[in-house]
């Protein structure tokens, strides 16, 4: 079994450096984004007194970029169960260094995307009702039953596998004895322990992943389960999934790159990493042009009036620069940029995953708004600019999700120590065994 | 309810009835301007063809108290029902405003409350006591006038007999100069609105969404219909 002893001879010392050391970067970064969060919670205040007239909401568009955002930030939180799950699960060796950034990205980013659906009600301080008056047949309460869901299953599978790194810095340090301590749940190592250890390791990482794929498939359904047009379509489901998986991996690209710049980690997060995150973002990619090709065709060619309003605004519409930002954003740069051997290189990704991001922001915003601002009756058409309180608080979203981030990984080791020791122990033996087993007369193989 | 579009002239008086008889409160030009005017009877006007052959068309827009709403299915806390008199009725202070309904509702019927609403102080004496003022923050929309049905309900059970035609109808129907506006039981087939809604002329809104709307129309061409026959 991995060590779990004080590190040693700090090989794996650039893990714990950032929890061991601060320098003036992070004073000034977090200095920074604790100034766009305390603005943010100003605005909030004053919108909380006024309501919701300070946005730029109104009839018919009655959600906006609160939902947008929503939808958004449920979607980046896919990246986490799934690279990490997934590849637990298949015992993919490359996985070791980027689970834990992975988890983390989860459960954090699920923070800000619950508290979008806060900001957008009307009534903030009645949100209880949705468990003192459930109405069970509301997709909203599906909704509230599967995030939840979803954020404790995610948070004890970012905890499970955080418990030796927890203690083996309880061990090694002085610095925040206590918080150690009591997180470390008196991991001794024991051989009994890792068994336990493991074994929750691999029934959470299965429970999750059900649970990752009803969550983004139950946001789709709050759009989907209404009959207003191009929100009613059966293939909301997988598309918002397919779409969550996709904003995720950029997510979590960029995570990784932020993270090797700033922490110096180029030893862990290396360039193969990035490649078959890479190689992975570009199925999406694919996947995501097959869902979008396929849904606007189905809405083109059945030609229904209703629905065609939608289509004309969404493509040659007010709406057409921000969906053929979104084309370019999703499909054009990222295609172009890692379908080539040559450009799906670390600074390629990256570059790829903004505009991947950047993208499906747009998707999800040209799902909510255009339906809504071209209601079926002869009304006169929505029209719909986010104010400076609704864009304040994204910009308080996205900081915020960045801050806890960056407080998170000054806490505890954003790479899993034990597991790249483990990879580092067991992990080749075992993979060679495992190559031997996949070809025929393995056991006359000679160890190599 | 059914409504005559060939006898409605666009007036408007049945929109300001409801506002008064409903405690509906005043939006500013800017903010009307926005879109947030709260309106629960609304006139829908739509112009067709090009000049000179110009046709306006009105169509007053209640709710429709659909059969099958599908606004009550989405709210997460129940706050809007279909209550024993088959009304669609919304429950202010259980509301949480998240405005799902609103954007479920295919006839866009509901409002919301996006600030305090606030009166001048000469209105605020004139305000229907039999109408809940509704909080910021919350969804409302056309309840048939409930109130006058309940008040009707309390003066038939003090007579100890059933409601009968005509012992309640809604501010809208009241107000309509024209008498374009009829209101009553649809399921006693011999009352005038069940007869008027089996009319060659009865088409209701949206129909093919099956939502069961039970607000009926009758369109243009009585005119026509009665030159033909003569």
């Amino acid at each position: 079994m991995a060590e779990s002893t004080p590190h040693d001879g700090g090989r794996d010392s650039a893990i714990l450096q950032p929890i061991l050391e601060t320098g003036r970067r992070f004073y000034i970064t977090t200095a920074v984004l604790l100034a766009i969060v305390g603005w943010a919670v100003i605005v909030w205040l004053l919108q909380l007194r006024e309501g919701l007239g300070v946005t730029g909401l109104n009839r018919p568009v009655m959600w906006g970029i609160y939902i947008t955002n929503f939808v958004f930030f449920i979607g980046l939180s896919h990246a986490g169960t799934l690279i990490s799950a997934i590849l637990r699960l298949c015992k993919a060796e490359w996985r070791r260094a980027i689970t834990r950034c992975a988890e983390t990205l989860t459960v954090l980013v699920l923070f800000i995307g619950m508290s979008n659906v806060l900001l957008d009600l009307g009534r903030e301080d009645r949100v209880l009702n949705m468990i003192w008056n459930p109405h069970l047949r509301s997709p909203l309460l599906w909704d509230m039953i599967s995030v939840t869901c979803y954020l404790t299953a995610s948070s004890i599978y970012l905890f499970l596998p955080l418990i030796p790194d927890i203690a083996m810095i309880r061990d090694s340090t002085t610095k925040r004895r206590w918080l150690y301590r009591t997180l470390a749940l008196g991991w001794q190592g024991t051989e009994k322990q890792w068994k336990r250890l493991e074994r929750a390791i691999t029934v959470m990482a299965v429970i999750v992943l059900p649970i990752a794929v009803s969550v983004h498939t139950v946001v789709s359904w709050v759009f989907g389960m209404t009959i207003q047009p191009m929100w009613h379509s059966t293939i909301f489901g997988p598309y918002f999934v397919a779409g969550a998986i996709f904003s995720g991996i950029a997510a979590l690209i960029v995570t990784m790159a932020v993270l090797r710049w700033a922490y110096g980690l180029e030893e862990y997060f290396k360039l193969v990493h990035f490649r078959n995150l890479g190689a992975l973002l570009l199925v999406m990619t694919l996947l995501w042009f097959y869902f979008t090709f396929s849904e606007f065709l189905t809405t083109y060619y059945g030609g229904e009036p209703s629905h065609m309003v939608v289509f004309d605004a969404k493509l040659w519409g007010p709406y057409a620069p921000l969906f053929w930002a979104m084309v370019a954003c999703c499909f054009v740069i990222p295609f172009a940029i890692l379908a080539p051997n040559r450009t799906r290189n670390i600074p390629g990704t990256v570059i790829a995953s903004i505009s991947v991001m950047i993208g499906m922001w747009l998707e999800r915003y040209l799902i909510v708004v255009p339906t809504l601002a071209n209601p079926r009756l002869a009304y006169p058409r929505g029209v719909y600019y986010p104010s400076w309180v609704e864009l304040s608080l994204t910009a308080g979203c996205f900081a915020g999700f960045i801050l806890l981030y960056a407080l998170f990984s000054k806490v505890f080791p954003i790479i899993s120590v034990w597991e790249i020791r483990e990879g580092r122990t067991q992990g080749v033996d075992e993979a060679m065994e495992r190559i031997k087993g996949y070809l025929p007369g393995a056991e006359k193989l000679s160890p190599v | 309810m059914v409504i005559d579009v060939d006898k409605c002239t666009g007036c408007q008086a049945c929109t300001v009835a409801c506002k008064v008889e409903n405690n509906v409160p005043f939006t500013e030009p800017g903010q009307a301007a926005m879109g947030r005017v709260i309106s629960w009877m609304e006139l829908i006007t739509t112009v067709e063809g090009d000049y000179p052959n110009v046709r306006i068309r009105y169509i007053p827009r209640p709710c429709m108290q659909c059969d099958d709403p599908p606004c009550i299915k989405v709210c997460p806390v129940s706050a809007t029902y279909k209550n024993p008199e088959g009304l669609v009725a919304q429950i202010y202070p259980r509301c949480i405003g998240c405005r799902y309904c609103t954007n479920a509702c295919p006839y866009t019927v509901k409002y919301f409350n996006w600030y305090l609403p606030e009166w001048p102080q000469d209105m605020q004496n004139y305000l229907n006591p039999d109408v809940a003022v509704r909080p910021k923050g919350v969804v409302e929309k056309c309840t048939f006038c409930v109130q006058r049905l309940q008040k009707a309900e309390e003066q038939a059970a003090v007579e100890n007999r059933q409601l009968r035609e005509g012992d309640y109808v809604p501010a809208c129907v009241e107000s309509c100069p024209s008498g374009a506006m009829y209101f009553g039981d649809l399921d006693d087939p011999n009352s005038k609105v069940a007869a008027l809604a089996d009319s060659a002329r009865a088409f209701r809104l949206l129909e093919e969404l099956g939502t069961e709307p039970k607000v009926y129309y009758l369109r243009e061409g009585e005119w026509h219909g009665r030159v033909n026959a003569s």
